[in-house]
C-alpha cells in the first residue's frame, strides 16, 4: 500500500519537498506582506472614506470602486506589464504584492468605512462632548469598536488574499501552485499533487479563520 | 439677578436645517448655580440649542458666550474655530444625552477616567481616585467594574452623568435624560440631578418632568418654535403662564405622574 517507490506519489513528494516548501514560503511571504499592507492601507483609506473631505473621499472612491470593479488578474497583468511600460521596473514578486495589496486595500477600505459607519452617531458626540479631538476619538472610541464588527469580514478578506496568491504563477512567481504544477511537469502525478496543494492552502486559511474566531471571542465580552 | 457677567451668553442665535430655521433668535443670560430648564412642546428647537451651545452643531447667525468668551467661531467674525480650540471649549461643558452614550467597550471607571486622562492629562491614578468619587456620588460604586451592558438603563445614565461632571465643567447640559427609560428608573436618575443642582453647579436642563423641572429649576424657559416665547421662576410660571400656548402646554402635562 506504502511503497515508495519512483513513481509514487510519497517518493516524488519526498523528492521534491524542497521545492514545494519554497513555494508554501512564497505563498506565505506574498500572503503576508500583501494582507499586512493591504489592511494598514484599507485601515487609513476607510478612515479617509469616512470622514476625509470631500476631494479625499472622491479620490478614494473612485480607487475603491474601481479596484473592487477590475477582476484581480487583470490588477496583476497590468502591475506587472503595465507599469513596466511607464518605465517602472519591478520584479513579478513586487508586482504581486502591489496589485494584490491595492486589492486588499480597496476591500479593507470598504470594510473599515461599513464599520465605523455602523457605530451609532451617538458614540462621536458622547466622545466630542468630553473634548476629544479628532485622533482621540478615532483612537479611544471609534476604532476599538469598529474592529470587532471588521473581524468576519477581514477574515474573509485575508482568505481571499491567499487564494489570490496562485494567480501570480502566471507572471512567473513560483509560489506554491507554480512549485506544484513544475513538480507536475516532472512526474505527471497530476491529481495528486494538486489535491496535497489545494490542502495546504486549506491549512493555511483554516489557520487564518482560526485565528480570526480567536480574536472574536476574546473580544466577545464587548456586546454591543 | 443683578450679577457681573453671565456664565453663558446666548445672542440672537440662529440655525437652520436647509432651508427650515428651527432657532429663531435666542437670547439668554445664565449665571453662575442657575439651574435653568428648558420646557416646550416637541420640535420646538430645545435640543438644537444644547447641541449649539456644545458645538455639536454650527449655527449660522448669532453668538455664544462662555464665561466671555465666545463659542465656536472667532470673535468678531463667523469663522468656525480649529478642531482643538473647539474641543477644548467643549471640554469646559458637560453634556448628559438622552441615549446615555456611553462607550460600550469601557467599564464604567473607563468611561469616566477617558476625558479626565485625556483631555485633562490627568494621571491615571489620580483620575481612578476622581472617578470612583463621583461614581459613588451617584451611588454606583460597586457598579464601577461593569461595562454598559450590564447596566440597567438608569444606571447608565448615572454613569454618564459621572462622565459628564466628572470633568468640573462650567456648565452642564441635560437633554431629555431619562425619556429613554423605563418609568421605574426615572426617579433614581432624577434624584441624582437633583442632588447636584443643590450642590450649585450650573445647569441647562430640557425636560417634560413638569413636577422635576418645577422642583429643580431656580429659572423655566418655555420655547416655542424656535424661539423664548415666556420665562420666569418656576412658581410663577406654572401658576400664572401669561401665553394662552404655555397655559395650554402646562394643562396636558397636569395630571401626569411626573
Ligand atoms: N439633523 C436635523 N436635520 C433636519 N432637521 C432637524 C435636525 N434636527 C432637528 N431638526 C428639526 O428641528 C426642529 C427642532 O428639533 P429639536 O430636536 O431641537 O426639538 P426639541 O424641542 O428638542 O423636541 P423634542 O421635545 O421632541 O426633543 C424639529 O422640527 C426637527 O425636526
Ligand atoms: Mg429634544
Amino acid at each position: 500500500m506504502f511503497s515508495f517507490e519512483p513513481g509514487t506519489f510519497l517518493f516524488e513528494a519526498w523528492d521534491a519537498r524542497y521545492q514545494l516548501m519554497a513555494g508554501l514560503a512564497v505563498t506565505a511571504q506574498l500572503s503576508v506582506l500583501t494582507i499586512v499592507s493591504g489592511s494598514i492601507a484599507g485601515m487609513i483609506g476607510g478612515i479617509g472614506l469616512t470622514y476625509g473631505p470631500w476631494p479625499i473621499r472622491f479620490l478614494l472612491r473612485v480607487y475603491v470602486d474601481a479596484v473592487r470593479g477590475i477582476p484581480v488578474l487583470v490588477l496583476i497583468l497590468f502591475s506587472y506589464y503595465g507599469l513596466a511600460l511607464f518605465g517602472i521596473q519591478i520584479s513579478a514578486f513586487t508586482a504581486g504584492v502591489v496589485a494584490l495589496g491595492g486589492f486588499c486595500a480597496a476591500h479593507m477600505s470598504e470594510t473599515v468605512r461599513g464599520s465605523l459607519e455602523s457605530i451609532p452617531a451617538g458614540q462621536t458626540e458622547a466622545a466630542k462632548a468630553i473634548g476629544l479631538r479628532f485622533g482621540q476619538r478615532l483612537r479611544y472610541v471609534l476604532l476599538p469598536q469598529a474592529i470587532r464588527r471588521l473581524l468576519p469580514p477581514w477574515v474573509n478578506t485575508a482568505v481571499e488574499m491567499v487564494k489570490g496568491t496562485t494567480l501570480l504563477s502566471i507572471i512567473g512567481v513560483v509560489e506554491l501552485l507554480l512549485a506544484t504544477q513544475q513538480t507536475i511537469a516532472r512526474n505527471y502525478l497530476i491529481l495528486q499533487f494538486y489535491f496535497a496543494a489545494g490542502m495546504l492552502y486549506v491549512l493555511v486559511n483554516f489557520t487564518i479563520s482560526q485565528l480570526g474566531a480567536l480574536l472574536e471571542r476574546r473580544t466577545a465580552h464587548l456586546r454591543y | 439677578m443683578a450679577q457681573a457677567e453671565p456664565l453663558l451668553r446666548a445672542i440672537d442665535v440662529h440655525k437652520k436645517f436647509g432651508d427650515v430655521e428651527v432657532l429663531k433668535g435666542i437670547d439668554i443670560d445664565v449665571h453662575k448655580g442657575e439651574v435653568l430648564a428648558i420646557i416646550g412642546s416637541s420640535g420646538s428647537g430645545k435640543t438644537t440649542f444644547l447641541r449649539c451651545i456644545n458645538l455639536l452643531e454650527e449655527f449660522h447667525q448669532g453668538e455664544i458666550q462662555v464665561d466671555g468668551e465666545r463659542i465656536g467661531y472667532t470673535a468678531g467674525t463667523h469663522k468656525r474655530l480649529g478642531e482643538a480650540a473647539i474641543a477644548a471649549q467643549r471640554a469646559r461643558i458637560g453634556m448628559v444625552f438622552q441615549s446615555f452614550n456611553l462607550f460600550p467597550h469601557m467599564t464604567a471607571e473607563q468611561n469616566v477616567t477617558l476625558g479626565l486622562v485625556k483631555v485633562q492629562g490627568r494621571k491615571k491614578e489620580e483620575a481612578v481616585e476622581i472617578a470612583r468619587r463621583w461614581l459613588d456620588r451617584v451611588g454606583l460604586t460597586e457598579r464601577r467594574d461593569h461595562y454598559p451592558y450590564q447596566l440597567s438603563g438608569g444606571q447608565q445614565q448615572r454613569v454618564a452623568i459621572a462622565r459628564a461632571v466628572a470633568m468640573e465643567p462650567k456648565l452642564v447640559l441635560f437633554d431629555e435624560v431619562t425619556s429613554a427609560l423605563d418609568p421605574e428608573l426615572v426617579a433614581e436618575v432624577l434624584a441624582v440631578v437633583q442632588d447636584l443642582a443643590k450642590s450649585g453647579m450650573t445647569m441647562l436642563i430640557v425636560s417634560h418632568e413638569m413636577s422635576f423641572v418645577r422642583a429643580v429649576s431656580t429659572r423655566v424657559v418655555f420655547m416655542e418654535q424656535g424661539r423664548i416665547a415666556e420665562q420666569g421662576p418656576p412658581e410663577e410660571l406654572f401658576t400664572q403662564p401669561k401665553s394662552e400656548r404655555l397655559a395650554a402646554f402646562i394643562g396636558r402635562f397636569a395630571g401626569r405622574a411626573h
